[in-house]
């Protein structure tokens, strides 16, 4: 079959890394490529040469059998490459029209918009993708999957010969996932060729036609399909296999009490009559859509959002939690989805990541901080967690998405929670460092150590869980237990088909 | 027919009945519209409130006030919207005025003079440009340091001494009039006209909100962010300098003190006018609206005979008014999705 892309001995080094080691491949026309890889393995520096980001430092590549030198992403556009971002590329302020058609609106003789021309180009767009939206309306007035949706229209306006998607699926509901998909398809149709970066496997069988793999900026192979099992790509990723990616799920309950209870919480329009127990190293799932208020439970437990009504149990004792300061007092942890946003301070050191939840400990009663004790129980911390650091004084934006993760959950043992609720605690971490993540959730958890988590991929929910709770639209619909999980089951409660309560 | 289908036909019909409700909630929803709402709730109870507001020579007053800084926010407006900031435009305006009139005091034509003047205001565009996009250094800081020099500068060139008596050629900027009315009405009015058209249907101008929404999107979609920048620092300055050349003009000496603490109002009127300082928001009309509402809140207060300290803590109370409904707004909005 004839190829639309030809890649040859490509090269690219940062300070301190190869990223990309003499990488060739190709691209059939019409085909979707799936690439897959873990985090640094190259995937994304590999796309940025091809959409002229980045520039190569060795290596030709060929579009349509020509030689191609891009200088700047719009000469890759102009050539036809097209790329859709991870993070949006979207300007709040102005309209659906304009940030589609950015700086490439019609202009007439003065340089002047042609307005009316820009609006009808934008509704055919959008009729083509059955969205029902007013090209004059406001980006920031649109929900997050919408604009995400309009990131990937923006690339296609372009009419490229070639798309390329890193990753576009991280913020979609499962119903625009499908919407997205179906949309692929109907491109590939009409020619377009694909080259689609994606975390999730179940994604590269859902709609690839070949798989390319990379490990640590090298081509390690491409399959067919058809040729290829998860636990085949799995291995190509890592390098080694992974016999024992969750650990030992068989758990023995210390005590069948449910030390810590939530009751009867509800916030309007946001969740309602939530209850359930947590027992002593046991690790409870919250499975659900993106937006069913799985997070916004965990927000308002912890004191974050405020709730309408409710209460909490631990350890017979009932207590009240109003703000984040007071959870953390009753020995709650709560490790937030937004690692980079909202749970870590990137610029800061390891050291000083670590002790940020308990500086009162190591404050004297002069009000200074006491170092010696800090270096070694940030040591301690650091080794007890296997953070992957050439010492403490790193800063964590230095650091892998793995290690990080597991420096957040290193931060947050430090005050030696009762309770640990743990958010996404696998987004965007890789294979490898996944599996050590979840050998160490099972380790706090056999010390006794309840943990709630949260987690929108199955699979890792029904590897590592002992329960797991489904909500549906700010309700819990369904309670499985191990003995009874199944996609199929979680699925049915998660999108509303199924409800305990109804029968 | 199924349930659904029903569901969207009246969901449709009712969208027609409510259209007009509609189109009145979306153009409410621009800052513009509820300022100029504001201005005219404004204007009815002043006129109420004393004869003296509502005439020609009391309209013709306010707006010879408010020309300077209306014509600053121009340029201001643009540059906040590519995320750009300019403290420096006050000493900027003092400085063109400087060296214009030396120039004049020198003996060199009228034109030539404001040629000079004008050249004087774009390097120190140039220069604030090409620090922020160039060398990427913080627009607070890098103009904030510019403000300073060039007050410094202008007091070096003037030797501390007011350049005085310049030339009725040259005054007549500031003090002639064309069909009745005083030239710098007329020049502020085609700035904002010309500036508010070319910032809402210009392609090169629209570049300037990607960039204050997103650099880094903007620079992927092809802008050549740095040159933007770079442009709208100098718009500014120049914008500045006809400030200056203007208020030179009208008072006839080139003071060196004038147009202290003028960037602080320059940027109220815009913020009040719908600009937001992290980029990607606002309009020229949305900042003339800015400095015109608070151009008249100080002539009212004024004609109230209240005390002039008041102005300045009214003025403050608006802006942080104007923020905080801003907040809330988008807070609401955010809530609705």
């Amino acid at each position: 079959m004839e190829y639309i892309l030809r890649a040859e001995n490509i090269s690219k080094s940062f300070p301190g890394v190869q990223a990309v080691d003499d990488v060739s491949f190709g691209l059939r026309r019409g085909e979707i490529l799936a690439l897959v890889g873990e985090n640094g393995a190259g995937k994304s520096t590999l796309v940025q040469i091809l959409c002229g980001v980045q520039r190569s430092e060795a290596g030709d590549f060929f579009l349509e059998d020509r030689p191609m030198t891009f200088f700047s992403a719009y000469d890759a556009l102009n050539a036809g490459i097209s790329m859709v971002f991870q993070e949006l590329s979207l300007v709040d302020g102005i309209s659906i029209a304009e940030n589609i058609f950015a700086n490439r609106q019609p202009v007439g003789r003065l340089n002047n918009i042609k307005w009316r021309e820009l609006r009808r180009k934008t509704q055919e767009l959008l009729h083509r993708f059955n969205l029902d939206l007013e090209p004059t309306t406001l980006v920031k007035r649109l929900p997050m999957g919408t604009q995400q949706v309009l990131e990937i229209l923006k690339a296609i306006s372009t009419d490229p010969k070639i798309l390329i998607l890193d990753e576009p699926t991280s913020s979609l509901t499962e119903a625009e996932i499908i919407d997205l998909f179906e949309n692929i398809r109907n491109l590939q149709q009409e020619g377009m060729s694909f080259i689609y970066i994606t975390h999730k496997l179940g994604e590269v069988f859902q709609l690839a036609d070949r798989v390319m793999v990379m490990r640590d900026g090298q081509y390690v192979g491409t399959r067919k399909l058809e040729d290829v099992t998860e636990d085949d790509l799995v291995a190509m990723m890592v390098g080694r296999e992974i016999n024992d990616m969750y650990g030992d799920t068989i758990h023995a309950a210390a005590s069948q009490e449910e030390y810590f209870q939530v009751d009867k919480f509800a916030r309007k329009g946001v969740f309602q009559d939530i209850h359930f127990g947590l027992q002593r190293g046991e690790i409870l799932g919250l499975a659900g859509l993106v937006g069913a208020g799985r997070t916004e439970l965990a927000r308002s437990i912890f004191g974050i959002d405020p709730k309408d009504s409710g209460s909490i149990i631990l350890e017979g004792k009932a207590i009240e939690i109003n703000k984040p300061q007071e959870a953390i007092d009753q020995g709650i942890a709560y490790l937030t989805e937004d690692r980079k946003g909202q749970g870590l301070f990137l610029d800061m050191s390891i050291l000083e990541n670590l002790i940020a939840p308990v500086l009162k400990e190591f404050t004297n009663r002069f009000g200074f901080l006491v170092r010696s004790n800090i270096n070694n129980d940030v040591a301690n911390r650091i080794e007890q967690f296997d953070i992957a650091t050439p010492s403490a004084s790193q800063k964590l934006l230095n650091l892998s998405g793995g290690n990080q993760q597991k420096a957040m959950i290193a931060m947050w043992m430090g005050i030696d929670p009762k309770v640990i609720i743990f958010d996404e605690p696998t987004r965007g971490v890789d294979v490898g460092a996944r599996s050590e993540i979840y050998h160490k959730l099972r380790e706090l958890a056999e010390a006794g150590t309840g943990i709630i988590m949260i987690s929108s991929d199955l699979p890792e929910l029904i590897g590592i869980c002992d329960r797991i709770l489904v909500i549906y639209q700010g309700q819990i619909t369904g309670e499985v237990t191990r003995e009874s999980f199944s996609e199929e089951l979680i699925m049915a409660y998660a999108a509303g088909i199924k409800n305990r309560k109804l029968h | 027919m199924t349930d659904q289908e029903t569901g969207t036909k009246t969901i449709k019909s009712n969208s027609q009945t409510i259209g007009l409700l509609t189109s009145f909630k979306q153009l409410a929803s621009f800052r513009e519209f509820i300022l100029l709402l504001v201005i005219i709730a404004f204007t009815i109870v002043m006129t109420l409130a004393s004869p003296i507001f509502f005439t020609r020579l009391n309209i013709e007053a306010i707006l010879l006030a408010l020309s300077v800084e209306a014509t600053i926010a121009v340029g201001m407006v643009i540059l906040l919207i590519s995320g750009g900031l300019d403290l420096s435009v006050g000493s900027t305006l003092a400085f063109v005025g400087v060296v214009t009139g030396l120039a004049l005091s020198a003996g060199l034509g009228t034109v030539l003079s404001i040629l000079l003047g004008l050249i004087a205001a774009l390097s120190v565009g140039l220069l604030n440009g090409t620090l922020v996009a160039k060398l990427k250094i913080n627009p607070f800081i890098t103009t904030l340091g510019t403000m300073i020099t060039i007050r410094g500068l202008l007091l070096i060139l003037a030797k501390g001494r007011a350049v005085l008596n310049l030339p009725k050629s040259f005054t007549v900027i500031g003090q002639g009039r064309l069909y009745g009315i005083q030239f710098p009405i007329f020049i502020l009015l085609i700035l904002v006209v010309s500036g508010d058209l070319l910032l809402r249907n210009s392609r090169f101008f629209r570049q300037s909100y990607y960039i204050g929404g997103n650099e880094n999107a903007a620079r992927l979609s092809g802008i050549n962010v740095d040159l933007v920048k770079i442009f709208n620092y100098c718009l500014v300055a120049v914008l500045a300098g006809v400030a200056g050349l203007m208020i030179t003009a009208r008072f006839g000496s080139s003071s060196l003190t004038v147009g202290t603490g003028i960037e602080l109002r320059v940027i109220t009127a815009c913020i009040i006018g719908g600009a937001s300082l992290s980029g990607g928001e606002g309009s020229v009309l949305g900042a003339f609206l800015g400095a015109l509402f608070m151009g008249m809140l100080a002539n009212a207060l004024n004609l109230l005979g209240v005390d002039v300290y008041y102005q300045s803590f009214i003025t403050g109370l608006i802006l942080i008014l104007a923020v905080v409904f801003d907040v809330l707004n988008e807070r609401r909005k955010a809530s609705r999705r």
